[in-house]
């Protein structure tokens, strides 16, 4: 057993696990409409590779990914291409998204796209990362970050450790506790996959102690792997974030807008390393995955297996519709989700859980002034002073709460989780961001378009000063054209 | 069916709230008020209500004043806890207008000035201690010995009003200096500082609160019980109280030690006066205290060292107030030199570097 750090800060949420916990994964029947958006990762979006009335076989390559930090979408089921257009987004602003719209014929008929491998432990890591990417894999704990980027961090970095996040640590979520439950020699297989891709020797498994029977199930199944250790962690929130994970492990803090992998550690999800397997064992691209439908909304909580592309509408639907009316409909894990713009938007990559959540869960209540109370800087787990950041960003010095720590912050919610005057801090701070990428972006055109402009006015100088010398050159000509002229009387005087 | 209003995240919450907080703290006061209703009797009963509701009322008044919601932060608390706690530090029989100017004084020039909860600079209960104690310091310094509520020798109600609204003193009620006055005199007078007084008996008299004092402060351990309260539910953490009492008795372990004549043993110091009351409800002031830990140490060290000094050497017997006071105005300082260490940053705000410290020691 290793010996695990203490990280500061952090908050005890009730978990509310059990609402879903017992709950095997079960398979969602194909909705009649899929609505696949082309970015469901951080990156550029993908490029659609199909057209409209086209059939495609589960498994088909929909669209290409495009650039160095992308991922490509794949055919959830067999079907027909209803059309391209802009779809309602699953991110709070709703906003309409680049979306392939499909509509299942019923066959679920497989193409074989990718090519399977018979053991995997054979290929190079540069072929693992190769096959990941075009598997589409992306960070499924909700970062969605492509995966293969971050398997080539090996290029790059001196790395030493996989860490397997087992954390889950957002109340509510079960679907990774599940898939350790259930599958763990699959979810094993596609850790041990990871880490030959990132050519580490080290495997850490960190689970939350408040799920013992996936602690048991990884533990007898990695019992044969010597360089895997499952590692029971302290229940706390925020345990799951890649950063204060790897502290509790290792005791090292990651630099400040650095990466884990500046101390030789890379972070992957239960149910990316999952998805690694399917790709790499099976030859099945990531088209579907595991939600948890929970909340005191619904009438039955559930874990899921859903194709991506299904709409927030079935997957109520198949927890038999809300209990009551909900307060809030949120993706993601209460802590860190987001509300839903509509429950007509997909579910994506990214998308762990739909919670509907009564008024009593969410506790919301009126704000109060601050009272100094200290309640979010003793919740922090990144040191910093949310008070003082919040009291910044609402006079607009904005750069004043860059300076305490802004964009150090986790955005993990604690402190707000935290306060008793039910101050917003994390909505102040995530609003603070988005101004600043925002003025950097502006700044950032200004200074292209100052750029242009002197550009410009050299070359309008130049040019300016050909025709001057030209002229000049005229008049030196005309001049001495003039002397000779003279040399010879002329009658042209007035001229 | 889904809110138009985007309610920003976390969609869950610890439960708390200002008023929450407000409640046990004055959940934890109520046993050492009790003991003082009923050391005190009715006059002491009589000047806590009227402190009460003049708080109340003049944070009503100063909310309707600047327009804001009046119920909403009339229901908050604050008000009612700022004015117990200063009814808390009275002497228990003065009369009404104590309790009433210093309520005013609290409410309106220590925290409405200000702009309200959360803003004021300092303790708004130690404003009006300070100012009642410099401007009417006849009345703020005499003190009673306990006359047991229902006790033959106690006043009954009607006196009681007489005392607290009129201007009637009782024949046989004693007034009396505190320990802390006592010594203080006997000390300026040059007369040695009397060991006797501090047998056993005594010391667990003060401890309990059987003495002269103002009507809250006198007992130390129901006051510790309720702090302990404060520390369980986490509305304080340990580390005011225990820096103040711990520097204060550090320093008068010290001093008694080189000269026990001269200087008052720590336990004298730990349970007389309003050592604890003030360790554990009124330097740890949520809004006038720092925020972060090494913040707090240092501001309770800070108010433990100068309850010692104006104690032993100012011209006042008591220095909770003024050492407070004094604490609240380096809050900002503190604040702004004693930040908690941003993850990944060094002390200086670096990111960490790995690579050059290898070499070095190890982080
Ligand atoms: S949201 Fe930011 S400021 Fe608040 S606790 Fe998390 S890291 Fe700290
Ligand atoms: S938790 Fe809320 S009330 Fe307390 S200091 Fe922080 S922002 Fe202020």
């Amino acid at each position: 057993m290793i010996k695990l750090f203490k990280i500061r800060g952090g908050v005890h949420p009730q978990d509310r696990k059990q609402l879903s916990a017992n709950q095997a994964i079960e398979n969602l029947p194909l909705p009649p409409l899929l609505h696949i958006p082309l970015q469901q990762h951080i990156g550029a979006p993908a490029e659609p590779l199909v057209r409209r009335g086209e059939t495609v076989l589960k498994g088909a390559l929909l669209a290409r990914s495009q650039g160095a930090i992308s991922a490509p979408v794949h055919a959830p089921t067999s079907g027909r291409i209803m059309g391209i257009g802009g779809f309602p987004a699953h991110h709070p602003s709703g906003l309409s998204v680049r979306t392939i719209t499909l509509q299942p014929d019923g066959n679920d008929a497989w193409v074989d796209h990718l090519d399977p491998v018979a053991d995997p432990f054979t290929l190079q890591p540069d072929d693992i990362a190769r096959r990941v990417a075009e598997a589409g894999i992306v960070g499924m704990g909700g970062a969605t970050f492509p995966a293969a980027v971050k398997l080539n961090l090996r290029n790059r970095y001196a790395l030493h450790t996989l860490v397997i996040n087992g954390a889950e640590c957002e109340p509510y979520l079960t679907c990774d506790d599940r898939l350790m439950r259930e599958q763990p020699d699959e979810v094993l297989d596609g850790v041990l996959i990871l880490a030959r891709g990132l050519g580490v020797e080290r495997i850490l498994f960190a689970i939350e102690n408040n799920k013992p029977e996936a602690f048991a199930a990884m533990n007898s199944a990695a019992h044969a792997y010597s360089q895997v250790e499952v590692v029971g962690l302290p229940t706390r929130y925020p345990m799951g974030s890649e950063k204060h994970l790897v502290q509790t492990l290792t005791g090292r803090e990651t630099p400040a807008r650095g990466l884990t992998a500046d101390i030789g550690i890379v972070v992957q999800n239960v149910a990316t390393a999952l998805a690694v397997h399917e790709a790499l064992r099976h030859a099945r691209p990531l088209i579907s995955r595991v939600m948890t439908v929970s909340g005191g909304a619904i009438r039955q909580p559930r874990n899921i297996h859903v194709p991506l592309g299904t709409p927030l509408s079935s997957l109520i639907d198949f927890c038999g519709g809300f209990k009551q009316k909900p307060a809030r409909l949120i993706s993601g894990g209460p802590m860190m989700g987001q509300p839903v713009p509509s429950i007509r938007v997909p579910v994506v990559k990214g998308s762990n859980g739909l919670l509907a959540l009564t008024e009593e869960e969410v506790r919301l209540r009126s704000e109060m002034p601050c009272i100094r109370c200290a309640s979010c800087v003793h919740a922090c787990p990144c040191g910093l002073l949310p008070l003082d950041m919040a009291a910044q960003i609402r006079v607009g010095s904005l750069d004043a709460s860059v300076n305490l720590g802004l964009l150090d912050c986790i955005a993990c919610g604690s402190c707000a989780y935290a306060c008793p005057s039910h101050i917003p801090l994390v909505h102040y701070f995530n609003y603070a961001k988005g101004e600043l990428a925002a003025r950097q972006r502006a700044q950032h055109k200004q200074n292209e378009t100052k750029r242009l402009i002197i550009i410009r006015k050299a070359r309008m100088e130049a040019l300016k000063q050909a025709k001057h010398e030209m002229m000049m050159k005229r008049k030196r000509e005309l001049a001495t054209a003039k002397q000779r002229n003279t040399e010879t009387p002329s009658t042209e005087v007035g001229a | 069916m889904i809110e138009e209003r985007p309610a920003p995240g976390p969609y869950t919450h610890a439960g708390t709230s200002v008023n929450r907080i407000m409640l046990l703290v004055m959940l934890a006061l109520a046993p050492a008020t009790l003991l003082g209703f009923y050391l005190f009797g009715w006059p002491a009963i009589l000047l806590f209500l009227t402190t009460l509701l003049t708080a109340v009322l003049a944070e009503m008044l100063a909310l309707k004043l600047a327009g804001k919601p009046v119920r909403k932060f009339l229901l908050d608390g604050s008000a009612l806890l700022t004015g117990w706690l200063l009814a808390m530090t009275l002497p228990p029989w003065a009369p009404w207008w104590t309790g009433a100017v210093g309520a005013l004084i609290a409410i309106l020039i220590g925290k409405q000035v200000f702009g309200g909860i959360g803003q004021n600079l300092f303790n708004p209960a130690m404003v009006a201690r300070v100012v009642l104690l410099i401007s009417f310091p006849l009345e703020m310094t005499l003190f009673q010995q306990p006359l047991p509520l229902c006790s033959a020798s106690a006043p009954g109600f009607i006196d009681s009003l007489a005392i607290s609204f009129g201007n009637y003193t009782p024949v046989d009620a004693v007034s009396s200096a505190t320990l802390l006055g006592q010594i203080k005199t006997e000390l300026g007078r040059g007369v040695p500082f009397d060991r006797a007084a501090l047998d056993a008996g005594s010391l667990w008299r003060s401890s309990w609160g059987d003495v002269a004092g103002s009507m809250g402060e006198t007992s130390a351990l129901l006051l510790l019980t309720g702090g302990l309260l404060l520390i369980y539910k986490r509305i304080i953490t340990w580390h005011i109280p225990c820096a103040m009492l711990g520097t204060l008795a550090l320093l008068a372990a010290l001093f008694n030690l080189i000269d026990p004549v001269r200087y008052v043993d720590p336990l004298t110091h730990l349970t007389s006066g309003a050592a604890v009351l003030g360790a554990f409800f009124i330097a740890t002031d949520l809004v006038t205290s720092p925020v972060s830990r090494q913040g707090q140490l240092l501001f309770g060290a800070g108010c433990g060292l100068l309850v010692y000094v104006i104690r032993t050497w100012a011209g006042y017997p008591e220095g909770v107030a003024f050492a407070v006071l004094l604490m609240n105005a380096c809050t900002p300082l503190i604040d702004h030199y004693l930040k908690p260490r941003i993850y990944g940053r060094d002390s200086k705000g670096e990111p960490l570097n790995y690579v050059e410290s290898a070499s070095g020691d190890e982080r």
